[in-house]
């Protein structure tokens, strides 16, 4: 049985005891620590970690420090999904064999894997594959920031369409990215994932209600939640948590989960929809949207999340 | 438990089952596999073992060979017995995470069933893929036939578990000539065995929840220098007086008795060829006729590829007056691996052969009888001229004109 945390307020939640260290070397006003966090402190289980190569890794282990207070691993940019997929397989094999280590002898320590958008859409795609096809039971989370923030900027599979980045920058002839970002969760939630689910830091109750249902699912978990970046979207460091809301009551981020591969359920309704326009103002990378010339690109990115929206609310409705 | 299983004394085996013998009788914890011609075998009796009971740990089928490195590294920082199987392509695929595994000090074995790699594409026994794991940080045992190819399996574990060691092993043997080729093997019985390993002693385990480790961290160019030159220093200098030990105790246990580098017909040799896995028996045979003929000749084989040995070489070339090199690779705009370890560890010697190259075999190319002999005809001229009386590199078979170089 997993034991969760009772958290009922954010207080609480904020000052209990961290497995995952204040003290690293994410920019300030980056969401990965706050996601982190929320994960870490969502269970008091014990965990066994990986990461990517990414934002997360390099600012959080670098020798003779770590910022880890629970066992963690990277490997390489494509591969924290099978690193933490190899330990618990030798997680299964000690406890058939009884030769766990005495102090894993009786507990159920919770597997889970962090790597960027890059490593998760991109080049670490088919190792995250093979991993849910394969069922291990472990929980995989994107951290999300539309952008390989850690070597400059460039553009991943998870850049939306029109961002200027290092390697689609808008230009005198050029908008930006031209591709419309991936859609992970539903790729995810075709693998039959038992629990498939998208999160943002900002809504923490929302998070953390999802990653607890996680960590209770047996089988290989998906989150992909959305990690506001300062540096690369271009916002001040104290406005993380207010473009992060101006994502998800935009519903350029929306909150819902799949269950099962097929069961979506929509976990967030805005009160007051915000137009995307309001979402892209307020970021650097979607300044030159605003020309005359684009603006077309605005109307487009409205009727895009519109109609996505009416998507998920179809199968929501229709129970599939 | 897992069930035993009932052996013969002298069971027949290909290269293959051999090696997969050994993984079962090691009892691995986690093999994370992707089979591959000619290794995949390997990967399918270890299946058929466990379909059939006669293993306990996990088995873990992935998508790919770098998966399969990779979670074999996982397996093996969370603290158990870790092995897996591959060729080729495969090995060239997973050779990122070779050299993540050294660097986190992680005692995987690895079987290597030796193939060339493409373009163009081959299936069949040279050895590029050995070769392109020789700056990995791992440590390569080579086996020249089917009867090695299991016992060094299961000396790999010994080696590199030790914890003055903690290194991953390869173990290699030559595409189908030893892969495929059943052959008597007279195998330990599966208490035996086990006991020669022993019970895998976990260190700096992911899954001791009292003390949480960091795996695979950062370094620049503050300390990386140190870790790498600690893993350099350890394979020079700590791992030549482990494998003696360990091949010590399984010439106690099996009376078959392994050296790290094998000579052959050495002792009164004035020429010799080097080489490495099944070409060494042919070469073998091959001295032994051309005795017969009045030229004393021998045959020199290193047992360890990685780390090198520089001292066993030189002991074992200290009186021959020429030396080939035979390399089953295509050096691509060099002389062979082995030309120039040899020629490294001679230089400091106050014998200075004459030594000559032979690139040979590539794809699984025959190597002959009569290669051979011509070989050490033409080493039997350079020792009486004291000079090559050929071109330093020459290349055996290939069509066209005759390919030489210097």
């Amino acid at each position: 049985m997993s034991e969760m945390k009772k958290i009922k307020n954010l207080k609480e939640f904020s000052t209990s005891a961290d497995r995952f260290e204040g003290a690293n070397l994410l920019c300030p006003g980056c969401a990965h620590s706050i996601i982190v966090r929320e994960i870490l402190n969502a269970t008091n289980d014990p965990m066994i970690l990986s990461a990517s190569t990414g934002c997360l890794e390099v600012c959080t282990a670098v020798y003779p420090y770590t910022s880890w207070d629970a066992s963690w691993i990277h490997i390489g940019f494509e591969n924290s999904s099978t690193a933490i997929a190899g330990a618990e397989a030798m997680y299964k094999a000690l406890k058939r064999k009884e030769r766990l280590p005495k102090s894993c002898e009786g507990k159920s320590p919770k597997f889970v894997a962090f790597g960027g958008d890059g490593a998760t859409f991109d080049i670490g795609f088919q190792w995250i594959s093979g991993c849910f096809e394969r069922g291990h039971d472990m929980m995989y989370v994107c951290l999300d920031n539309e952008v390989y923030a850690n070597t400059g900027g460039q553009r991943s599979s998870a850049t939306p369409i029109g961002a200027s980045t290092t390697t689609s920058p808008a230009g005198r002839v050029s908008y930006g990215e031209k591709m419309n970002k991936k859609d992970i969760v539903q790729i995810m939630a075709a693998h039959g994932s038992p629990y498939v689910a998208q999160v943002a830091p900002n809504k923490w109750k929302d998070m953390v209600k999802k990653i607890q249902k996680g960590f209770a699912t047996e089988g290989p978990v998906f989150i992909n939640a959305m990690s506001a970046c300062t540096t690369e979207w271009k916002f001040a460091p104290d406005d993380t948590i207010a473009v992060s809301d101006l994502a998800v009551d935009s519903l350029v981020f929306p909150l819902y989960e799949i269950e099962n591969g097929t069961k979506l359920t929509i976990t967030y309704r805005p009160k007051n929809k915000i137009p995307v326009r309001d979402y892209l103002g307020a970021q650097g990378r979607f300044k030159h949207l605003f020309k005359p010339e684009y603006e077309y690109l605005i109307d487009e990115w409205q009727k895009r999340v519109d109609d996505y929206w009416e998507y998920l609310q179809r199968r929501e409705e229709a129970g599939v | 438990m897992a069930e035993k299983m009932e052996l013969n004394e002298i069971e027949v085996w290909d290269g293959n089952m051999a090696a997969s013998q050994a993984l079962r009788q090691a009892q691995v914890d986690v093999v994370a596999a992707y089979p591959i011609t000619p290794s995949t075998p390997i990967v399918q009796n270890y299946s058929s073992f466990l379909a059939n009971g006669y293993i306990d740990g996990e088995f873990v089928m992935v998508e790919s060979e770098h998966a399969a490195m990779s979670g074999c590294v996982g397996a093996a920082a969370a603290g158990g017995r870790v092995a897996t199987a591959t060729s080729s392509q495969g090995f060239a695929l997973m050779s990122e995470v070779l050299y993540q595994a050294s660097g986190m000090r992680l005692p995987i074995v690895l079987t290597v069933v030796n193939r060339a790699l493409a373009a163009p594409l081959n299936v069949n026994g040279d050895h590029s893929d050995m070769y392109l794991g020789r700056d990995s940080g791992w440590i390569q045992l080579d086996a020249f036939n089917c009867q090695e190819a299991y016992d060094l399996t299961l000396m790999a574990f010994r080696i590199g578990e030790d914890h003055s060691i903690r290194l991953p092993v390869m173990v290699h043997q030559d595409g189908f000539i030893t892969s495929h080729t059943a052959e008597n093997v007279r195998p330990l019985s599966d208490d035996e065995a086990y006991e020669f390993v022993g019970e895998y002693k976990p260190m700096n385990a992911m899954l001791d929840l009292a003390r949480p480790v960091t795996y695979g961290v950062q370094t620049e160019e503050d300390w990386h220098f140190e870790h790498k030159a600690r893993q350099h220093a350890d394979l020079m200098t700590k791992v030549f007086g482990k494998v003696e030990e360990v091949f010590e105790a399984f010439e106690k246990k099996t009376g078959r008795k392994y050296n790290i580098v094998e000579e052959h017909y050495m002792d009164d040799a004035e020429v010799a060829i080097v080489a490495l896995g099944t070409t060494v028996e042919t070469a073998e045979m091959v001295a032994k006729m051309m005795r017969e003929k009045g030229i004393k000749a021998g045959v020199v084989a290193p047992r360890l590829f990685r780390p090198w040995p520089y001292e066993q070489i030189k002991k074992a070339l200290s009186k021959v007056k020429a030396v080939a090199c035979l390399d089953r690779s295509s050096p691509n705009g060099a002389l062979g691996a082995l030309y120039n370890e040899v020629t490294a560890s001679l230089y400091q010697s106050d014998n200075h052969p004459v030594i000559t190259n032979y690139i040979y075999g590539l794809g699984g190319r025959d190597f002959t009888v009569n290669h051979a002999k011509e070989i050490f005809e033409e080493l039997d001229a350079n020792a009486k001229e004291g000079r090559p009386t050929t071109p330093l590199q020459q290349f055996i078979g290939p069509r066209g004109p005759k390919l030489s170089f210097y």
